[in-house]
């Protein structure tokens, strides 16, 4: 196991001006589950080859533990690429299967198959071992397919997208499955998705990209409750923040007839650039429906009304939003008790809880203090 | 999302298949035959317009990729299995959305490896195997394309002469980059070594290798004999001396391992005693495009080095040497070639390509001259061969389906005359 390194790490590829992935800095602790996540082309699976060996590094370096490999080839990393979709053998039993690889790289027979026991035991197959893969279930052959990697016991586990091609129902039972997995075996893994959701009931922590650039590193909760950018906020939670860009008037930003204060810090760090406006952010799930006389409440005129169940979202428009004002998406969209559902055409108020309002520089889209 | 198609050539008749049911839930009069061993999808072969084609059941993103993956590679001119479409937006008769279908099309007398390794007699299989899927490997790596699951499984072959000629048939971990890198392509290598010495180990677990083939040495030889090739593709050379001879035979030596050059690039260092040499271009096919100028025969690449040798031959017996090569050709399509395929009854047409008759009847014909210590006239070659031979074939033309663990041993012919 180790501990695993970006330093100012920097892939440019031949004929582009703009690097893929550009000076990444990211220290990954020993045994942790870092996801690697972000809309495609951010540069997450660029990073994932150059810890892999599969991209050059143009600048900086990498490290696995104190082992500086960045011109060290694929093979000689000490790593493993995880994927689902592994051939079974159909001819060669269970436990073959698993430890072939050991057999290909000359290691003794007591030591596999004590390999192959311990990787068996984790991922209860055990009493399969002596079986053909024909007789397993779907879910055991992947189980195999992951124990080939396990009994390698490489320093560090490389996934890229490993649940893309399963279906809905499958991806979420091999994403607990993988997770879960992974805290027993205790061995560093990064872990590319372009899928917050993944990265978000996965990761230890999560590193977001953007454009080749690191947007921000830290635990899901971080993520959610600070995100640093309003990139970050608008692509962490689904249903996604409710931005907004607004006017500052006083101490306040005016959304719609309402007027949301803002902290002295927050003002204090408002730029001539920002050209008297800010950047706010609520997350759907962070209002509360209010009457219409409460302090700070937004009016919703609501156009739809989702009934999940569980959930219920509303959407609608702010109405008598100042002209210089703009949404990032038109609606806005409040989840609410779904036994106090707000009724479709009607004005309903929501005022956004204590704690849970976000602001960002309307010029540059980073977080302002509260 | 609304169910679509996409494809290059829409067939209509791909919108009568039951794409409202589980592929596995096809039934037997529109599905062809199935796969045999363990996939990691559902595949069926189904018969539309005359064409056999294969549907694979995959993720929506994973079958674009592939197809966009297939069309890319048959724009590279890669020897690759030709996409067809994908079938998107697919739901079952109570609206419940089902995975996508990416279909291609099945290549025509290609074989599975397991087929080839139904009969434990033929010598060298896995070495004429391996030298196929290298030369495959180099010319995907060439044109930057990264195959990330590199197996004889993912492989088709094609008999070419007495060799095979290799097509990838599964692009669903690849990437088309401009240039590999050398840790890709090292990866790559890497990773096909432990693919095939784990296939060629569970052939051996069900008793199907020839007993003296050892899987791991086979695997380290893969590495080597790609490296070898690369080397001789990509190298740079520094020449001193009589350069023009040396250029020359470096480009002789490209030609030999069946690549044109198309680009040379030469630099002269400062004291103009050594010059660089490096080739740019390559590209393969050198004899079969050769072969096609000449007669408009499309053939692969080592059937062509036989008929060309062939052609030769004919040449020098009838005196026709101060003839133009064109002419020589043309005489010997009409004198030679024809006959040899028209004497081949149209019911056993099916069991091989023409081009790979012609082969096996060369070969048939001088064993049988060795044999009986005489000249064999090709007429009566023909008859013995089609006879004693190709009527005990089984039909190689869609070889699909069929449980290679039940497969009569194919008839191959002794290794060919040194």
């Amino acid at each position: 196991m180790a501990t695993v390194t970006f330093d100012g790490a920097t892939r440019i590829y031949p004929g582009t001006e703009r690097p893929a992935v550009d000076k990444l800095n990211l220290h990954i602790e020993d045994g942790e589950f870092l996801v690697l996540v972000g809309p495609s082309g951010c540069g997450k699976s660029t990073s994932l080859r150059m810890l892999a060996g599969l991209e050059e590094v143009n600048e900086g370096r990498i490290m696995i533990g104190d082992r500086d490999v960045t011109d060290v080839q694929p093979k000689d990393r000490d790593i493993a690429m995880v994927f689902q979709n592994y051939a079974l053998y159909p001819h060669m039993t269970v436990a073959d299967n698993m430890g072939f690889a050991l057999k290909i790289a000359g290691m003794h027979k007591e030591e596999i198959r004590k390999r192959v026991e311990e990787a068996a035991k984790i991922l209860d197959l055990s009493e399969y071992l002596g079986r053909k893969p024909k007789a397993l279930s779907g879910g055991q052959r992947q189980r195999v397919a992951m124990g080939r990697a396990i009994v390698r016991q490489p320093r560090v586990f490389l996934m890229d997208e490993p649940l893309s091609n399963l279906d809905a129902k499958l991806r979420v039972s091999t994403r607990t499955q993988i997770a879960s997995l992974q805290r027993r075996l205790g061995v560093t893994t990064v872990y590319v998705t372009h899928d917050q959701t993944e990265a978000l009931t996965m990761g230890d922590r999560i590193a977001v990209l953007k454009d080749g650039l690191l947007q921000q590193v830290g635990t899901p909760l971080e993520q959610y409750d600070k995100p640093s950018n309003v990139f970050v906020a608008s692509f962490i939670g689904s249903p996604a923040m409710n931005l907004g860009t607004f006017p500052v008037v006083g101490a306040a930003a005016k959304v719609g007839d309402s007027e949301l204060p803002l902290t002295r810090a927050t003002i204090a760090a408002i730029t001539p650039e920002d050209d008297g406006k800010v950047t706010i952010g609520f997350r759907p799930e962070s209002l509360d429906l209010v009457d219409a006389g409460t302090a700070g409440a937004i009016a919703v005129e609501v156009d739809i009304v989702e009934e999940l169940g569980s959930d219920a979202f509303a959407y609608g428009v702010i109405p008598n939003l100042d002209p210089t004002a703009s949404l990032q998406s038109p609606q806005v969209i409040v989840r609410t008790d779904p036994r106090a559902v707000p009724k479709k055409g009607a004005v309903t108020h929501v005022a956004i809880r204590e704690g849970e309002q976000h602001v960002f520089s309307a010029a540059t889209g980073e977080r302002l203090p509260n | 999302m609304a169910f679509n198609i996409t494809a290059a050539a829409p067939d209509p008749a791909l919108l009568d298949l039951p794409w409202d049911l589980p592929l596995e839930q096809w039934p037997a009069d529109v599905v062809a035959a199935l796969p045999r061993g363990i996939s990691r999808h559902v595949v069926r072969f189904v018969k539309l317009s005359g064409r056999v084609l294969a549907v694979k059941e995959i993720a929506p993103r994973a079958a674009h990729h592939e197809y966009r993956m297939l069309r890319a590679l048959s724009g590279l001119d890669v020897p690759a299995v030709t996409p067809v479409g994908v079938v998107a937006g697919r739901t079952d008769r109570s609206g419940d959305p089902l995975d996508a279908a990416l279909i291609t099309q099945h290549l025509q007398f290609s074989l599975p490896y397991r087929a080839l390794f139904a009969n434990t007699l033929v010598p060298d299989t896995a070495s004429r195997l391996l030298d196929a899927l290298v030369a495959l490997l180099v010319r995907l790596h060439l044109g930057g394309f990264y195959w990330g699951d590199v197996s004889l499984s993912n492989t088709l072959f094609r008999r070419d002469a007495a060799a095979f000629a290799a097509y990838l048939v599964d692009a669903e971990t690849g990437e088309l980059h401009a240039e590999l890198t050398e840790g890709q392509r090292l990866y790559d290598v890497d990773l096909a070594r432990t693919n095939i010495i784990g296939e060629l180990m569970d052939l051996e677990a069900g008793n199907r290798l020839e007993p003296d083939t050892d899987p791991v040495a086979v695997g380290d030889d893969l590495l080597a004999r790609y490296l070898r090739l690369w080397a001789a593709l990509t190298e740079e050379e520094t020449v001193f001396g009589n350069a023009k001879w040396q250029v020359a035979a470096r480009i002789g030596e490209l030609n030999r391992l069946g690549f044109d050059v198309g680009e040379l690039s030469m630099v002269g260092d400062e004291t103009g005693t050594a010059l660089k040499i490096q080739p740019k271009v390559v590209e393969p096919g050198h004899h079969a495009r050769r072969l096609l100028r000449l007669t408009g025969l499309n053939v692969q690449e080592n059937q062509a080095r036989r008929l060309l040798n062939d052609m030769d031959a004919h040449r020098h017996e009838l005196g026709l040497q101060d003839e133009s090569e064109e002419f020589a050709a043309h005489d010997w399509v009409a004198h030679v070639f024809e006959p040899t395929i028209k004497a081949i009854p149209a019911d056993l047409r099916g069991k091989l390509e023409p081009a790979q008759i012609f082969h096996e009847v060369q070969e048939h014909r001088w064993f049988m001259s060795q044999q009986e210590g005489r000249y064999v006239p090709i007429a009566e070659a023909v008859q013995h061969y089609v006879d004693q031979v190709l009527r005990h074939r089984r039909d190689e033309a869609s070889l699909i389906g069929v449980d290679t663990l039940s497969l009569p041993p194919v008839p191959d012919l002794p290794a060919p005359p040194p």
